[in-house]
């Protein structure tokens, strides 16, 4: 049976939602004539400013082109749902995200993405323009080994990072290896509790059986480390907090930023049901709480489950995660 | 001969065989990796026979616009891939306007270098690469067009059993034993077309 989507065509469905969010956001973003899925901040790129690039597949709206704004990230690249955008609109949000000095492509670690990006900083190196990558790795619970994970959920405590560094006018070598930086210190996982269907499709991407979850699915529906029964939230809660305490390795007193995100499906209420748990495992291991987002910020369509994120702040991560920013999606200050 | 004729049919069955495979390959994705390979795959190619039924000019000019039309229109990860693969098929067919028969079949070590090169893989890690590798080499040691299918068959069937270490599938370890992949399993449909087209086919 097909699902049900208030869609009037699967294949017309990226470029319909980009319609919406142009005609509803003109005071945050804009769109070159020639470029359909380069989404550009209507303030914030300047001269002398690095480019800060975002991008990556559709279907987890906010993420990306919701972070694009004043104070976060310049222009973002949109692909096909779950796909990797193609070289070209990545150059041309890049293009039209100049300033000068140097620009940077942030996005999560995956194959499509890194070769369709890649293949970008290679033309834009041809014009003279120097590109940079940093992937996100936040996933925990994609491999043991940092670089091998997929970036997800984490991305907005990494983007709003590096997006700080670069409204403040640091050079290029400092928006990256803050970014780096970032992205080192920040860690999610995730449950899914029922699969998500591409708009094309409109069938389940996978199969979850009634009463089951998957722990640590990804954020297109790719299966996680291990399949089980349906536990009450504050025992998955547990399992994931264990999960990303230990790999943190915070000290007592350390600070952290909290992100319980919803896949799409999940309401609020289950998200502060979850982070009532997060917050007491927070204090018992005598971390103070800096910042907290509860909400839908990086989703895969009408999947039902959540992720936690923490970040492990320092300093100059506090100052930067605090740091004022204006986008369609994402206001702070 | 082979002519620019020949080649945009090829690319209107390669389109053809994606549209009719689209869900199929969509259900294999979904057992091991994000469900949207059919999607990619259906739209690539659409776009590759598109750019190729507009564009006059040689051969390699037909390959290099199905290349680019593939690429934009899904970008993903089989967009980089298969528009290097034709790329390097253009360049294998030559700025020409028809090759003779049996120097057709070069397209398949073609797009297999192409895949290799944009991919940085190597066979054995559960990708497409498993079916057009031994085909390839099947065709540079000379085989016939049934040696062809048959190795490129069995290299698609073999990913099965392989654990992937490449991809989206690559976090899945042992789970993903046992799944044939995606992009191995369209691959060897589009061998199929390119045999069943070009030359006579392995029935013959």
């Amino acid at each position: 049976m097909q699902t049900q989507k208030l869609i009037n065509d699967g294949n017309l469905a990226v470029d319909e939602m980009l319609a919406g969010i142009l005609a509803a956001h003109p005071q945050h973003l804009w769109r070159p004539e020639h470029a359909p899925r380069a989404v550009i901040a209507r303030h914030g790129p300047r001269p002398g400013k690095v480019a800060l690039v975002i991008g990556g597949g559709s279907g987890h709206e906010p993420t990306f082109l919701g972070f694009v704004g004043k104070g976060l990230a310049d222009a973002a690249a949109i692909g096909n749902v779950f796909a990797s955008p193609p070289p070209q609109p990545a150059v041309d949000a890049a293009l039209a995200a100049n300033g000068g000095a140097g620009v940077l492509f942030m996005y999560g670690n995956y194959a499509g993405d890194v070769m369709n990006f890649d293949m970008a900083a290679e033309l834009l190196e041809m014009e003279g323009i120097e590109a940079r990558t940093v992937l996100t790795t936040d996933d925990i619970a994609s491999s043991p080994v940092r670089e091998k994970r997929r970036g997800v959920a984490g991305n907005v405590f990494i983007f709003k990072a590096a997006g700080a560094a670069a409204d403040l006018m640091l050079p290029l070598d400092e928006v990256e290896r803050i970014a780096r930086h970032a992205n080192a210190r920040t860690f999610t996982m995730g449950v899914a509790l029922s699969s998500c269907s591409l708009p094309q499709t409109r069938r389940p991407s996978f199969d979850l059986p009634p009463g089951e979850m998957e722990i640590g699915m990804g954020i297109h529906g790719e299966p996680g480390v291990r399949r089980g029964p349906l536990r009450p939230a504050d025992e998955v809660t547990d399992e994931i907090m264990d999960a990303l305490l230990a790999e943190m390795g915070a000290s007592r007193g350390d600070r952290v930023a909290v992100l319980v995100n919803s896949l799409g499906a999940t309401p609020l209420m289950e998200l502060y049901i979850l982070h009532a748990r997060v917050a007491a495992r927070l204090a018992q291991a005598g971390l103070s709480v800096h910042k907290v987002l509860v909400g839908p910020y990086c989703t895969s369509l009408d999947m039902a489950g959540a992720s936690i994120t923490l970040m492990h702040l320092d300093d100059e991560l506090t100052r930067l995660i605090d740091h004022p920013c204006d986008c369609a999606m994402f206001r702070q200050g | 001969m082979f002519t620019t004729d020949d080649l945009k049919t090829l690319f209107a069955a390669f389109a053809a065989r994606m549209a009719t495979e689209r869900d199929h390959l969509c259900a294999l994705d979904g057992a091991i990796g994000d469900g949207d390979h059919g999607i990619a795959m259906e739209q690539g190619m659409a776009a590759a026979a598109k750019a190729a039924a507009e564009t006059e000019g040689t051969l390699q000019d037909i390959c290099n616009a199905a290349a680019k039309g593939f690429l934009n229109a899904v970008g993903a990860s089989s967009g980089p891939l298969y528009a290097t693969g034709f790329l390097r098929a253009g360049k294998a067919l030559g700025p020409v306007t028809s090759v003779p028969q049996a120097q057709v079949l070069s397209i398949i070590p073609a797009i297999r270098d192409g895949i290799a090169h944009r991919g940085k893989a190597v066979p054995g890690q559960k990708t497409m690469l498993d079916t057009w590798h031994p085909a390839a080499e099947a065709v540079i040691g000379g085989a016939t067009a049934a040696e062809v299918l048959r190795t490129a068959t069995e290299g698609a069937e073999a990913t099965r059993a392989m654990t992937a270490t490449l991809g989206r599938a690559e976090r899945l370890g042992a789970r993903a034993v046992g799944h044939p992949d995606p992009g191995a399993v369209s691959a060897l449909m589009l061998i199929e077309e390119i045999l069943a087209r070009i030359v006579p086919p392995p029935a013959d």
